[in-house]
């Protein structure tokens, strides 16, 4: 006898730990619960401060990342990630200390001081970054240590990342990665810097991004000093304290960085972020406004018309089939789940359930304000507690990462990956009418009449 | 050239894994876990590791994979584990309903020294596991090992946990088809019950990694080795281990608990093992071989001897999992084609002396390397130094493929970049043509490719 599909958990899907950590948009006192450890059994989407670091780093593409442990977080995070790179491509290459049973009783001094100098003879790179894994901070190898005298010896920076795992959440990761850059920042001439210079945080030049940013930014008459990290350069982040501006996107990441510099050298930043027509607009208008520069306002002006201008047809062909579908938002970080929800709004689409892995709580009061009533707010969330409000609110479509792709192909929605699995770029104008195609897409896509759809099902029209 | 700071020169290196052909063994013993029927595989250490593996899986099988995480935080790594995973086995359990769950540990588990068996008597004690339900666990530190290790692994712990000894024999050959496709699983099912065999094949991820598109997402899907069916497996005629590496472990533990004789044989992909796999079922069946798979071995022969000229003398390097390697190379050669590279990162004592057997003495000029310093690099190193012809491997591959211009099939785990291995099987005589189909297929479109248009040929 073959056994049935077993369709379990149904009746109260949310862990009663989490109820804190989901709310719905209208109820009497907005009160989320967030920034908490996930809760011990819970299927949740979340990765590890190693992770955060890994992300953050990675894309710098002339450096040498070695990841220090077993063979595990080497092999997870090689190559997976889309951050394109015009030059070296150094990062990747998987590099790892491969811990083994003797290294854990013995220690891993001996093997990374091998490591980083076999690698450094062989590939001659402007930096390096040492990984520190879970491992690492319980056998309590000094990584410091070992850093600074192959430091001395091979007279390039050598620099730790301390990412154990356990140490907190993927957000925390964040910080380790920007205490790493933290230690070159201020160690390169800015000569040559013009002043209408600003530096790119938090861009990770995901399908090209990083590119299209650039070249709005010089259209309006700014130069971009350094990226971090999106087709980063080790030199870059050395002079990038000789901008003018810090331009952060992607806040939760790099804010800790933009912060530092702040502090060390005064430099100001703003937020922003580059998702949707309001808001990449926004981005080029603060920028020109933090310049006080007119002639640059009206370059702003002018490119934002022309750009828009190339988009709106298509853009409003495609909201004719979209308007009145509805939407699902769980990602990374909150901020970029604000803008996503702005997006959908121009394409017509309202979003009825909103949430990230690791928002704040001024985050989700943020995400709250614009969100329409009675639209789930989630922080934390599993696949379980995903798929009962999808079919309780009736989605068309799912906006997630690699782990909530099949999910939703399962229960018969559209979805779109603006994780690093995305292809096409999604950011600035271009971004938008990518967007916008690819949401109707598989939104639209003629596969669904063969399928059973929870509700809310779109009919296609021939 | 994105490898383009490879030198063919090949510097012994002491320590340092570049490009690894392996991973770490908490993912095998997921997979493996996902193989048992309403089974929550649970990882105990920290939340990366469990998001880690799940997106690998999810990326290579394009299916949602669900497991759970001790979630350890500071506090666990200084005072153990044992609260996360009892308060995990409880929220499971009450949130998700598993029939079991499967724990393994991880590098940081096992540092720290949490006894799993302790802490799930607790988990018993305290009435967190409801009655009829399993937690079973198995060791997987990730600094020994390989993937492999780890599925080798969780499988003999569902024999320690589940297998009852009894006193009569059944009839029934249990199967253990080592970490095979969800399609390899079922083409095994599918060749047992043709030749009238009552098996039990565990693990077992078909209907579990290949389920279909319903409109509603299954928690745990309809495939999957059951309980009972596990339990039975300690009154079965005999244990069939498919590949030494992933399968011998489980079988020779139901040898020594349950008395249940075992026989390893290599991973029936190609011919011969294909041939022993066949044989070994009829034996222990005491049925004939039908008409049916006759055919198919028939067919897999003529089209051998219709395109063997296209294959004839191809040096090929191989990389993956042993017991892969070492069934491919076989047919290979039987192929008349040279496996002279073959690197994989798993260590362990037979494989060195599989391999040579599998070479049958007619390829003295292959290089075989296994363990620490066997990866993608030195793989590609060697080929600098003298080229070939084909690359069989997963996805990993795909950069020296591109660099080198090398037509390329893949094979293994993971394969992050195409779809098909969970559908179509290259176990059995069917798959293997659907190998060959490969081979041609990439060394033809080649010629079709490159070929000046005065060799350019219509019928081939």
């Amino acid at each position: 006898m073959k056994p049935q599909e077993t369709q379990k958990p149904a009746a109260n899907s949310v862990l009663d730990q989490r109820k804190r950590q989901v709310v719905t948009k209208g109820d009497a006192l907005f009160d989320i619960a967030c920034e908490t450890k996930s809760v011990a059994g819970s299927v949740s989407q979340r990765a590890c401060v190693f992770c955060g670091s890994r992300v953050v780093l990675y894309p710098l593409a002339d450096a040498l990342h070695l990841v220090h442990g077993p063979i595990g977080c080497a092999s997870y995070t090689w190559d997976i990630r889309g951050a394109l790179s015009s030059g070296p491509q150094l990062h990747r290459m998987s590099f790892s200390t491969d811990l083994s049973e003797m290294d854990i009783i013995l220690g891993g001094e001996k093997q990374l001081y091998r490591c980083l100098v076999e690698l450094i003879d062989a590939y001659r790179p402007k930096a390096a970054f040492v990984y520190s894994t879970c491992i690492v901070g319980l056998i309590g190898d000094d990584v410091e240590a070992v850093c600074a005298q192959v430091s001395r010896e091979k007279g390039l920076s050598v620099i730790p990342v301390f990412s154990e795992g356990f140490a907190g959440t993927k957000k925390d990761g964040y910080k380790a990665a920007c205490d790493a850059l933290g230690r070159l920042l201020g160690t390169g001439s800015t000569e040559g810097i013009v002043p209408h210079a600003i530096n790119l945080l938090g861009e990770f030049n995901l399908a090209g991004e990083t590119w299209l940013i650039k070249d709005y930014y010089r259209r309006m008459g700014v130069d971009v000093v350094a990226t971090v990290t999106g087709d980063g350069r080790i030199d870059d982040i050395r002079r990038m304290h000789g901008a003018a501006l810090n331009v952060v996107q992607c806040s939760g990441s790099v804010m800790h960085l933009a912060k530092r510099l702040k502090e060390q050298f005064g430099q100001p930043y703003i937020r922003v972020s580059y998702f949707g027509v309001e808001d990449t607009a926004k981005a080029l208008y603060d920028v020109a406004e933090h310049f006080g520069d007119a002639a640059m306002m009206d370059r702003a002006r002018a490119l934002v018309r022309e750009e828009v201008a190339a988009l709106m047809p298509e853009l409003m062909c495609i909201k004719k089939d979209l308007a009145g579908k509805r939407a699902a938002v769980y990602v990374g970080g909150s901020f970029k789940a604000f803008s996503l929800v702005r997006a959908l709004r121009l394409l017509g689409m309202g979003t009825v359930l909103a949430g990230s892995q690791t928002g704040t709580k001024e985050d989700y009061r943020e995400l709250e304000k614009i969100c329409d009533p009675g639209t789930v707010i989630v922080d934390d969330t599993n696949p379980l507690e995903l798929c009962a409000f999808l079919k309780e609110k009736g989605c068309d479509l799912l906006i997630g990462g690699v782990k909530e792709r099949p999910i939703a192909h399962k229960l018969g929605l559209g979805f779109c990956d603006h994780n690093h699995e995305r292809k096409k770029s999604l950011a600035g104008f271009v971004g938008m009418l990518n967007f916008a195609r690819e949401v109707q897409a598989t939104v639209m896509s003629p596969v669904w009449q063969f399928v059973p759809r929870p509700s809310g099902a779109a009919e296609r029209t021939p | 050239m994105l490898l383009r700071h490879t030198t063919a020169a090949v510097a012994e290196r002491e320590a340092l894994t570049i490009n690894p052909a392996k991973t770490c063994q908490p993912i095998g013993a997921m997979y493996a876990a996902l193989g048992i029927h309403a089974c929550l595989p649970h990882s105990h250490g920290s939340q990366g590791c469990c998001s880690y593996h799940r997106s690998t899986l999810t990326r290579h099988y394009k299916e949602p994979v669900m497991a759970g995480t001790s979630s350890f935080t500071e506090g666990s790594s200084v005072f153990g584990g044992q609260a996360n995973l009892l308060q995990a086995i409880a929220n499971i359990f009450s949130i998700y309903d598993p029939d079991v769950i499967a724990v393994h540990t991880t590098c940081l588990s096992e540092t720290i020294g949490d006894d799993l068996v302790q802490i799930i008597a607790k988990a018993r004690e305290e009435g967190s596991i409801p009655p009829g339900k399993m937690v079973i666990h198995t060791n997987t530190p990730s600094y020994a090992g390989s993937h492999v290790t780890g599925f080798s692994s969780m499988v003999k712990s569902m024999v320690g946990y589940f297998s009852e000894p009894s006193d009569t024999r059944s009839q029934t050959i249990n199967i253990i088809p080592g970490w095979v496709e969800p399609s390899d699983m079922r083409e095994i099912k599918r060749l047992a019950g043709l030749m009238g065999a009552d098996a039990i094949v565990f693990p077992d991820t078909s209907d579990v990694l290949d389920a279909p598109q319903t409109g509603k997402h299954v928690f745990y899907p309809k495939g999957g080795v059951t309980m009972p069916a596990l339990r039975r497996t300690g009154e079965s005629a005999v244990t069939l281990a498919l590949g030494p590496a992933a399968s011998e472990a489980a079988a020779k533990a139901l040898d020594v608990k349950c008395g249940v004789p075992c026989e390893t044989m290599t991973l029936p992909i190609g011919l011969q093992a294909t041939d022993r796999f066949i044989d070994a079922v009829r034996q222990y069946s005491g049925r004939g071989v039908p008409a049916i798979i006759e055919e198919e071995r028939g067919r897999l022969i003529d089209v051998m001897t219709d395109m063997g000229q296209y294959l004839q003398g191809k040096r090929v390097a191989l990389w993956g999992d042993p017991d892969q390697l070492v069934a491919l190379s076989e047919f290979l050669v039987d192929l008349d084609m040279k496996p002279v590279y073959v690197v994989t990162g798993t260590p362990g004592k037979v494989f060195e002396r599989r391999m040579e057997k599998a070479l049958q003495g007619r390829v003295p000029e292959a290089q075989i390397r296994q363990g620490a310093t066997a990866d993608m690099f030195l793989m590609h190193q060697w080929i600098k130094q003298e080229p070939v012809d084909l690359l069989i491997g997963n996805t990993y591959g795909k950069y020296i493929a591109r660099d080198e211009d090398i037509p390329f099939v893949r094979h293994g785990f993971p394969i992050l970049d195409r779809v098909g291995h969970s559908y179509f099987p290259t176990v059995g005589y069917a798959g293997a043509i659907r190998l060959l189909e490969k081979f041609l297929d990439v060394f033809l479109d080649r010629r079709d490719r490159d070929d000046p248009e005065e060799r350019f040929e219509l019928v081939m």
